[in-house]
């Protein structure tokens, strides 16, 4: 496609309501330096209990997406590990009840910037699971027409802003959606996902230091499964409870179960609705990585200890053994299981079907604005082609063979010179 | 035609922008109440307010990526690194993602972003501000990176860069600042992509951009009176993309080409000049090209030190006589009286 519209600022009216969410702890913006901000409603920690317990209608709706997470990624990997899908594959296992809690709390006509681990940001988004599965495939059909992978998912009409595969890349980004919702007065939100290693890059600091000065509607979400690759949040951040790092910036903050889809539902709906009044908010989601870090990653340094850990917080089997102690009977979940399964299938059928990229579309997305002399050589091209050697061409003389001296002949040569229009003219 | 300084027709054009497009908005360190370390954006603040001209606080990469997501909603942000020595300190919003973002997810979003920055040396400011790393930018793909040695070709390009839909790297440059020439009053834009002849000759073609494009042509002035030589100059105006038939064409006529640089010689801008013209005029060079680029060293503080490093009008003069008396060019004759008519 030629050069893109930019995405459209959709004015909404919508409203969201706060039920106040059970959380580990949170922080508030303790000493607020702005008149503006003094007035920050800061829930306390007499919010925390539950007024109303979720209906089962809604959780087998939660069930069901993050089981669909679940054998989505399952079968990515199962894919990868055939070849099938290429270059590194980062995975949302172990993740689903954050993913899941934090995209019902936004509007469509929000903003999302995830790092390189969003198969399941884009599934909760509604963006079709075939369309997703054909980008990991590298076909056409995919969500980035093959040109980003698993790491660089982008859908404009999801708003889905980008995957990226650069730790920390996508925060001075989100940052300054957030500054283009406020330059034009809209009132959506822009949301921007992260591990918890990346709070220790210089991006993390200088993005909410702006948008703290500036006031921009950016809710920052650190998923914190305690570990970068290996590392753990000891050994990489002096101050472990990331939520607390918001306090250098006097941003509103809290940290929430992320193994509770609720919970987490809650926390971001409060803090989507701190960022939609102008202020940034910073939400840590604690879970565990069920996998390595990448599909590659057997996570051999783990301990015993910590796979046993790690499996009995695996939020899927969690809500799973909630739903039947509610009294859901175990052949709606089998049900459930089947369908999202056949989704899933369908998701790789669609991906296995779909064509790869014509490489005569490989100089299609180089510039939006087209202008002249932008190459277009493959690897293997002469810039010029090679001309045949004059016949009896001896070293000292030009190509006409005559003798190398400035009395050349006037016009020698093509004449496409531009001429130059300016005061030396 | 109005006879204005380089830094007056920059900000001119920023304020011409403004007054045009709502959309554009100017984002950098000490360019609202200080009105930049240039003076680039006098009074822009108080016509604009602070939405517009947002003063930064340090923080290269976070407002350099702040500029870039707001295009990618479509603003047209317009933002001034200080020095393009501290544009390293955003290289990864700049290359791994200003000029990634409209490829990368398959051309669903543009970046309809400037960078404005200054290189050059000769101001004594030492080693880690007297840089010239446009190469950097100008080495990547989806980047524009754009060059501009006249008043009037600031205007051009900056208006073009500004309406671009790819971000663009403005490079201005210290020495050029209080340089004057004549400005067109329309709003024409330039052609990003398109060098210039900036002086026709038949001798020797001489190639240069920024600074050094001033300095070719000033020799090139010099040389036709002190010595006869018909030096043709072109002006590259635009590094990426390069306008490899204008430099090819111009060395098809001449023969010899001597290349003219601010940056550093190993892997500069004018090692791909060289090639070029090594692959496209390699049956008509009667010379070796030369290149004529900075000492390779830090730069140094004291001034004799800085003026050796640096490439001069006589170091390019230099290279001009030399390269022609390798292949022996003489001087047509004087006329005459006799042959006076």
């Amino acid at each position: 496609m030629s050069r893109a519209a930019p995405l459209p600022s959709h004015d909404t009216t919508t409203t969201t309501s706060v039920t106040p969410p059970s959380r580990e702890g949170r922080i508030g913006a303790a000493q607020p330096s702005r008149k503006d901000q003094a007035t920050t409603a800061q829930p306390s920690h007499e919010d925390t209990t539950l007024t109303t317990p979720p209906s089962r209608e809604d959780q087998l709706a939660r069930y069901q997406q993050m089981l669909l997470i679940r054998r989505f990624e399952e079968r990515a990997a199962r894919a990868y590990t055939e070849a099938e899908v290429g270059g590194y594959c980062h995975l949302n296992l172990g993740e689903e009840a954050t993913v899941v809690g934090l995209m019902a709390a936004l509007e469509p006509t929000d903003y999302l910037f995830t790092n390189y681990r969003e198969h399941g940001y884009a599934l909760c988004r509604g963006i079709s699971p075939g369309r997703i599965m054909a980008e990991l495939y590298g076909r056409r059909d995919g969500v980035s027409g093959g040109w980003g992978g698993s790491m660089h998912l982008f859908d404009a009409q999801s708003r889905l802003l980008g995957g990226y595969g650069i730790v920390g890349g996508q925060l001075p980004l989100a940052t300054g959606a957030a500054l283009a919702v406020d330059y034009r007065s809209g009132s959506e939100v822009v949301m921007c996902l992260m591990g918890e290693g990346t709070t220790n890059i210089g991006a993390f600091h200088e993005s909410l230091n702006i948008a703290a000065l500036w006031g921009l509607p950016v809710v920052y979400v650190v998923i914190n499964n305690g570990t970068g690759m290996g590392t753990t949040v000891e050994q990489s951040s002096a101050e472990p409870e990331i939520f607390r790092r918001a306090a250098s910036y006097r941003m509103a903050s809290a940290r929430v179960d992320g193994t509770d889809p609720v919970a987490v539902e809650h926390a971001a709906a409060e803090a989507v609705a701190v960022a939609r009044t102008g202020r940034p908010y910073l939400l840590e989601a604690t879970s565990e990585r069920l996998r390595g870090h990448s599909v590659v990653d057997p996570a051999a340094y783990r301990s015993p200890e910590t796979v046993a850990a790690v499996r009995a917080a695996d939020p899927v089997a969690l809500l799973a053994a909630a739903l039947l102690a509610d009294g859901v009977d175990e052949e709606t979940l089998a049900a459930i299981d089947t369908q999202v399964l056949a989704d899933v299938a369908e998701a790789v059928a669609f991906a296995e079907a779909s064509e790869h990229p014509d490489p005569s579309t490989l100089f299609d997305h180089t510039y939006a604005t087209p202008v002249p002399n932008d190459s277009r050589r493959l690897p293997g091209d002469a810039l010029y082609p090679a001309a045949p050697r004059p016949a009896g061409r001896t070293p000292g003389t030009t190509s006409s063979g005559a003798p190398a001296t400035p009395a050349r002949p006037a016009g020698l040569g093509a004449s496409t010179v531009t001429q130059h229009t300016g005061a030396h003219a | 035609m109005s006879m204005m300084t380089y830094r007056q027709a920059v900000h001119d054009t920023l304020q011409a922008e403004m007054r045009r497009d709502p959309d554009v908005l100017l984002l950098g360190e000490e360019i609202g109440v200080f009105e930049g370390s240039y003076k680039i954006t006098a009074g822009l603040l108080a016509e604009f307010g602070e939405k517009r001209v947002r003063d930064t606080p340090i923080a290269e990469e976070g407002f350099t990526g702040a500029a870039v997501g707001a295009a990618m909603l479509g603003l047209r942000p317009v933002v001034e690194i200080m020095t393009i020595n501290f544009s390293l300190l955003a290289l990864d919003q700049i290359i791994n993602h200003a000029a990634k973002i409209y490829g990368m997810f398959g051309g669903q979003t543009s970046v309809p972003l400037v960078i404005r920055t200054p290189g050059g040396g000769g101001q004594q400011l030492g080693a880690t501000h007297s840089q010239n790393i446009e190469l950097f930018y100008a080495f990547v793909p989806g980047m524009k990176v754009v060059a501009p040695s006249t008043p009037a070709d600031a205007k051009a390009l900056l208006l073009a860069a500004i309406r671009d839909d790819d971000p663009v790297l403005f490079l201005e440059n210290l020495a050029l600042y209080n340089t004057r020439g004549e400005v067109p009053d329309d709003d024409t834009p330039a052609e990003i992509g398109r060098a210039a002849v900036t002086r026709e000759g038949t001798d020797i073609t001489l190639i240069g951009y920024s600074r050094m494009a001033t300095v070719a042509l000033a020799v090139a002035e010099d040389l036709a009176r002190t010595d006869g030589i018909d030096v043709e100059v072109v002006d590259l105006r635009s590094l990426r993309p390069l306008d490899r038939e204008t430099i090819v064409a111009s060395v098809r006529k001449t023969g010899c080409a001597v290349v003219v640089e601010d940056d550093w010689l190993t892997y500069g801008i004018g090692a791909e000049i060289a090639a070029t013209i090594s692959d496209g005029a390699f049956d008509d060079l009667d010379a070796p090209v030369r290149r004529v680029a900075m000492a390779e060293v830090p730069l140094p503080y004291a001034k004799p030190l800085e003026t050796a490093a640096l490439p001069s009008a006589h170091d390019v003069a230099r290279a001009v006589r030399e390269t022609l008396d390798a292949v022996g060019w003489s001087a047509p004759a004087l006329p005459t009286p006799e042959t006076r008519s």
